[in-house]
């Protein structure tokens, strides 16, 4: 089965987005499919908060415990790696991407592997495994069921919780019709996932190893807590002999205590279940006279541009992230256009705000400028990041060099344009003088009827904006000339 | 955020911050605000200088420019009166970005603190200040209501309009799908990303539509004239009005100065 993701989303220009948001916007079935699947989630998440002031407590909270984790970041990786390598897990540090790739390839390559079976893992798709695998001839098999999908269909996951939400049904029946071997179509859902338990329970007993991803390190006793609902994730921790678990270096937190109160929330604001099916707690490898667990464990903490957005106050409130989905459930713009127009791995509103610090701004400018600033992200987000601040803040950086003092973020200033420079110091000129404001408000009225038919992409679906005949300044003159 | 309006006395005189959208493109709307506001016995003060919050540039990231604007009307309002808006996104960028904006400069800053304690959005100071007790005039009427994002999550004052048109007895306010969501106006974004913006407004316009209202009404500027354009490039009969304006043309006038 070769349905590895061999394609790479590394660049996306700006007009690149803008074509495939449109082409999403203009396919009526799939708006109708997101707007459907985003409902349903928003519903099962609000039946879970039946009460808004417990829930301001329990994102205060929660805001509260991963703030304080990253205040303390540094020491408690440094203490997350004691306590792991006590417990027998060989830590490994990633900065970029392709390091992290190295380091597993190095470890599969020990263990003479052909075949690596993967639970979710966001962190995964970030740094391309699956493409880096391919390429050294190394399978690596998705047993997510959404992941799978995904992957037998050689796309990217659209949403980070669920992966394959862009598909329906019937091109699931087809696509498993087509690619796995002895399947017939068929349309019944059960039906279809006991194909893809069938396929992939065979290749959790012939893999040498298997990788997960990581949802809270606990610093103080070195554990790594999954949170997950198929048992696919326990499968590929305990089965195989290897065990490799990949993360992203904001995951940690100082104790036990604090997963507690960000599990509760995190699995109520992604799918709305007060707790998932499976929940694992690992805290090293198989130990003497254990019948079952890996024989050898690693864990690869991913930078990839984390520290950038650490370095600063503001822009670390982006780490605080559990990965919950929730922004991107309730988020308009990704409601219409789904996941695959973003080009990152992580799209919506959180994506919009992490891709600038894993790919640069050049390649993802564009992304923090679409968004309306409606709030629904920062609303929901259950750890409260601000995340219509962030975007503003990306916006800022993305058109302007970096202020004195401030180490420039990596593509700084790459979506600067001399129009929009232009435009705005105009505003700011027209708008800072009362008098020229004045003389352009009469002018405009008094001229309405020069008021351009075509205006740059409003006009497309709306009518022209045309100055009244009287501005209200003139209104109130007159009102007081009556008097 | 509740806010706290124990401390807010009913004023003899407020300011009046019409918005630029308002001033130029909607000053039907303004003027109905501010008879609404004297009708209740109050002087309102339109100081001339005034031209507009800023916002455009500050959430487009131009943070120096939008300062360079919003510096300008910090000086409009000597006095300590209230400020009255009739936008809720314009009120929420002096309410609560006027401060961030400023942070580098204490003086302007503790300007900007100042101002942002006395700015209310129209039906914010309705309710919470004068609490308005209005009764409606002339026929029933059935009406669809957008409240904008900002009026919604910065100001909160998405349930003073509802509770508005509640009082006039011959109202009855339909709700439509997806209320909360946004029209997909966002300033620079209706220009940035035309498609996705149009999808967003072209759904929001059909939303208040398919209530079977006979109109929809909205107090932010930005959001009417995105939702009310859409309709009329679609030459619909089902068309939008400002609230000040709707609650003026709608309301008992006793009481009214002479």
């Amino acid at each position: 089965m070769s349905n590895n993701t061999t394609h790479t989303l590394q660049f996306v220009p700006g007009t690149e987005f803008k074509r495939r948001a449109a082409e999403v916007v203009a396919n009526p079935f799939l708006r109708k499919s997101f707007r459907g699947a985003m409902d349903f989630l928003m519903m099962k998440r609000a039946a879970q908060f039946p009460d808004p002031e417990l829930l301001e407590r329990q994102r205060d909270l929660a805001e509260h415990i991963r703030r304080y984790s990253l205040s303390k970041l540094p020491q408690l990786l440094e203490q997350l790696e004691a306590n792991l390598t006590r417990n027998g897990v060989t830590v490994h540090w990633a900065e970029t991407p392709d390091e992290a790739n190295a380091i597993i390839l190095d470890i599969c390559r020990r263990h003479d592997t052909k075949l690596m079976v993967k639970g979710k893992s966001m962190v995964s798709e970030e740094v391309e495994l699956n493409h880096a695998m391919h390429a050294a001839g190394i399978d690596a098999l998705e047993s997510d069921m959404g992941e799978y999908i995904v992957q037998l269909a050689d796309e990217k996951p659209s949403h980070i919780i669920m992966p394959a939400i862009h598909k329906t049904k019937q091109q699931i029946a087809e696509l498993f019709a087509a690619k796995v071997p002895g399947v017939s179509y068929t349309e019944d859902v059960d039906a279809l996932i006991q194909i893809g338990r069938d396929v992939l329970r065979k290749k959790f007993m012939e893999a040498e190893v298997g990788l997960s991803g990581v949802n809270f390190a606990v610093a103080e006793t070195g554990t790594l807590c999954l949170v997950e609902n198929e048992g696919n994730g326990r499968m590929c921790t305990t089965v195989p002999n290897v065990h490799i678990a990949i993360t992203g270096i904001e995951k940690v937190v100082e104790k036990l205590e604090h997963v507690v109160p960000l599990y509760g929330l995190l699995t109520r604001s992604a799918t709305g279940q007060a707790i998932t099916t499976y929940f694992n707690v690992i805290t090293g490898p198989r130990r003497e006279g254990e019948k079952d667990g890996p024989k050898e464990m690693h864990l690869v903490l991913v930078d990839n541009g984390r520290t950038q957005a650490f370095a600063d106050e503001q822009l670390r409130q982006t780490l605080q992230c559990i990965r919950c989905g929730a922004c991107m459930n309730h988020c308009p713009v990704y409601t219409r256009i789904g996941g695959h127009a973003y080009g990152t791995t992580y799209p919506g509103p959180i994506g919009k705000i992490v891709s600038p610090h894993m790919m640069g701004l050049a390649a993802t400018h564009v992304l923090p400028g679409a968004s309306t600033l409606c709030g629904a992200c920062g609303e929901v987000c259950p750890v409260k990041i601000p995340i219509p601040d962030l975007l503003i803040r990306l916006r800022e950086e993305a058109t302007h060099d970096a202020k004195p003092g401030h180490a420039p973020l990596v593509g700084q200033g790459a979506g600067k344009t001399a129009f929009a420079s232009f435009a705005f110091k105009g505003f700011a000129f027209l708008y800072s003088r009362p008098a020229l404001y004045r003389l352009f408000t009469w002018t405009a009225t008094r001229f309405r009827f020069l008021t351009p038919a075509k205006q740059a992409g409003w006009t497309d679906t709306r009518t022209p904006l045309t100055p009244a005949a009287k501005s209200l300044r003139d209104l109130l003159a007159e009102r007081q000339n009556r008097r | 955020m509740e806010r706290d309006y124990s401390a807010v006395r009913r004023p003899d005189d407020v300011y009046f911050f019409a918005t630029c959208l308002v001033d130029l493109f909607c000053p039907e709307a303004g003027m109905d605000a501010i008879q609404l506001l004297e009708r209740e016995g109050i002087r309102v003060h339109f100081p001339e200088d005034q031209t507009c919050c800023g916002q455009p540039a500050y959430t487009s990231g131009y943070a120096d420019e939008a300062r360079a604007v919003a510096k300008v009307q910090l000086g409009l309002f000597p006095n300590d009166w209230p400020v009255i808006v009739p936008s809720g996104s314009c009120g929420g960028m002096i309410r609560h970005h006027y401060p961030k904006l400023f942070a580098g400069d204490a003086a302007l800053k503790a300007k900007a603190d100042a101002l942002s304690e006395r700015v209310f959005e129209l039906t914010e100071f309705f309710v919470k200040v004068l609490k308005v007790n209005w009764k409606g005039s002339g026929a029933t009427k059935k009406v669809a209501l957008h409240t904008s994002c900002s009026a919604r999550r910065e100001m909160g004052t998405h349930l003073h309009a509802r509770e508005l048109l509640g009082q006039l007895g011959n109202v009855e306010l339909l709700n439509h799908s997806h209320e909360s969501e946004c029209c997909g106006f966002g300033g620079t974004f209706a220009v940035r990303q035309p498609d996705i913006s149009a999808a967003m407004a072209g759904d929001k316009a059909d939303a208040l539509k398919e209530t079977g209202a006979e109109q929809f009404l909205s107090a932010d500027g930005g959001c009417l004239m995105n939702i009310d354009g859409t309709l009329a490039k679609r030459r619909d009969s089902f068309r939008g009005q400002h609230l000040a304006s709707f609650l003026w043309h709608n309301t008992e006038r006793q009481g009214e100065k002479a």
